[in-house]
């Protein structure tokens, strides 16, 4: 037998086949994925016969997702529809059991202040400050969080210098830096700023720690016998290795930044979904204080969810690996 | 003929001391070996017996207390591309391409994308894997896993391999395979490797010489040379020459392996399970 014959022996078989699409209800956004390795795979390991059997599959594929996706979204359509039901009855019939709907605005009345607010920039521009203000600060927390995180993991004299003051410091809530706040900083804007990076610094930098310590230290050791230098390690080995943990600090960390920004703005700010809300029940205009929330929920949704798709984007391994967890 | 002799690991009356929770223990002592340019050497003995801490002294993983531990003459200070190391676990980086994974001791040397992306081809053809390139790491089976491992320790070209018991986790059809390639690819690198197995039959099918080495503090036990023609075939495992060397080492590490649970056998031996087992080996059926 050959050398060339002998190394070609398949004894075994991979666990994941692209080509064997989604089973279950939730592999179908594994086979987009596997589907996405093959295409991008070099002409030498597909026959030119592939472009339509892979097209052949990618139908399919959606139609399969649409199948076992079903269900899931029928669900979704009945805890939305359930919350928005108990809603408009508790409001129709002005419910008093303790809970009391009589004030309450009824979900006709908020939709019609969606038309009302429609028709001036005065709440975009609301909307806007806010989605600056969160951008602003969590960015400064993810910049200057995650770095540092990686530090603090991998050096013990970074942990010993900054985890004292940070384990201080992390109790205290971010509405609790309010007052503090607007006495540091020269403008309001600023404090209010500060407060969303505080709110987001915490959960960013202290995932990122945790990930360093749980990253295998088998793949250092096989780094650094490749020629691997440390700053080299931490580019091409720590940062990769450590991104699903940094990706869980960031969704953590967006989450905990809103419920901060919409405090400062509460208390100190003269524009954002915060201050609208707050004002509309200063002026005792309630559909506006249903408005100014729901906004906050769509806002913090879409800022998780733009996190997540971001996340599987630069991660497109995890598919993989959590296929065989599920 | 200088480039011949490269791959040569002399190791000289070695110690290893670790502390742990304040009390010391010695892991190896006064351990001599070496491997010789292109010689495929083996090192077995029970477990916990200080095997890894050589094999991680080599690479440069772990500093020696006594004595001194040389490659080409040079004493080693840190792990680096001219030994490859093979882990016993899965060592891919998840978040690299199995090509990715290969050519990454290359990327490290600075070696442009074009000829990085050929070199790593041109290895994963050598293991068969070429059609899984594209592929992470956690789409391969165990078995490919390791070759890829493989390739990618040898794709710096280093002097030596290193290999800390790498088919370990892997069932036993699957094993001897990758034993038939490793020795294939072995046979057209002529590079030397040090292997680390706790495998018998492993040892003797792949090795040129074995060590065999004394319960904790590792100590040399033996130095069996493999006298079997190359290349080495799985037929060879009948042969009496083969069954013979299987019967010595056997002997030799059953010796180690008591001796490894010797406290707990000074005092009336081990029972249990319905057997007895003395400083001689079992004693008795209860």
């Amino acid at each position: 037998m050959t050398m060339r014959a002998l190394l070609r022996q398949d004894h075994e078989t991979p666990p994941h086949d692209p080509a064997s699409s989604g089973h279950g209800a939730t592999t179908a956004a594994h086979a987009e994925q596997a589907d996405g390795v093959v295409m991008t795979g070099s002409p030498t390991t597909r026959s030119s016969a592939a472009p339509s059997a892979v097209l052949a599959v990618r139908s399919s594929g959606a139609m399969l997702w649409l199948r076992s996706n079903a269900f899931s979204m029928l669900l979704w359509a009945i805890s939305i529809g359930s919350l928005l039901l108990f809603w408009y009855l508790g409001t129709k019939y002005r419910w008093e059991f303790y809970m009391r709907f009589t004030n309450v605005p009824t979900p006709g009345e908020v939709l019609g202040k969606v038309a009302e607010v429609s028709q001036s920039t005065r709440f975009l521009t609301h909307i806007g400050i806010s989605v600056q203000r969160i951008l602003i600060g969590f960015i400064i927390a993810a910049s200057i969080g995650i770095p540092l995180g990686l530090l603090v993991g991998r050096y013990r004299a970074a942990r010993d210098l900054v985890m004292p003051i940070i384990e201080v410091l992390r109790p205290i809530p971010a509405i609790a830096w309010v007052p503090m706040a607007i006495m540091l900083w020269p403008t309001n804007e600023v404090s209010i700023v500060f407060i969303t990076f505080l709110g987001s610094f915490f959960p960013i930098l202290l995932n990122t720690v945790h990930g360093v310590r749980s990253l295998d230290g088998v793949l250092i050791r096989a780094a650094r016998c490749l020629g691997a230098g440390e700053l080299r390690l931490f580019v091409n080995v720590m940062l990769p290795g450590v991104l699903p943990h940094i990706f869980t600090g960031l969704s953590v960390g967006m989450g905990v930044a809103w419920v901060s920004l919409i405090a400062a703005e509460m208390i100190s700010g003269q524009f954002g979904v915060g201050y609208f809300t707050w004002e509309a029940y200063s002026l005792v205009s309630y559909p506006e204080i249903g408005l100014g929330m729901i906004t906050i929920g769509l806002l913090g949704l879409g800022c998780s969810g733009a996190i997540q798709l971001i996340g599987s984007a630069i991660m497109p391994w995890l598919v993989h690996s959590n296929a065989g967890k599920r | 003929m200088s480039d011949e002799r490269k791959g040569w690991i002399q190791i000289d009356d070695l110690a290893v001391t670790f502390h742990a929770n304040g009390t010391e223990v010695r892991a190896v002592d006064g351990v001599s070996m070496n491997v010789q340019p292109g010689e495929f050497v083996s090192l077995i003995g029970p477990s916990g017996c200080g095997k890894s801490t050589l094999l991680n002294i080599v690479a440069g993983f772990v500093q020696a207390s006594a004595g001194s531990a040389e490659l080409d003459g040079k004493p080693i200070k840190g792990p680096g591309s001219d030994r490859g190391v093979v882990f016993q676990q899965y060592s891919l980086f998840p978040w690299l391409s199995v090509r990715k994974n290969v050519e990454f001791g290359l990327r490290m040397q600075g070696v442009p994308r074009s000829r990085r992306e050929s070199a790593a081809r041109t290895l994963l053809g050598l293991a068969g894997l070429l059609a899984f390139e594209n592929h992470y790491p956690d789409q391969l089976s165990g078995g490919m896993k390791q070759r890829v491992g493989i390739v990618r320790a040898l794709a710096t070209s280093p002097q030596v391999l290193l290999m800390d018991e790498p088919f370990g986790a892997l069932d036993s059809q699957t094993r001897v395979v990758m034993q038939e390639i490793l020795t294939n690819m072995w046979q057209q690198f002529r590079i030397s490797v040090l292997f680390i197995t706790h495998d018998i039959e492993e040892a003797i099918f792949l090795s040129d010489r074995i060590y065999v080495m004394t319960a904790r503090p590792g100590r040399i036990k033996a130095e069996i040379a493999v006298p079997l023609p190359r290349p080495r075939t799985p037929e060879m495992t009948a042969s009496p020459a083969f069954v013979e060397l299987v019967q010595q080492l056997k002997a030799l590490i059953r010796e180690e392996s008591l001796a490894a649970m010797g406290s707990e056998l000074k005092d009336g031996g081990l029972t249990g399970f319905g057997v007895k087992v003395g400083p001689h080996g079992v004693e008795e059926m209860v």
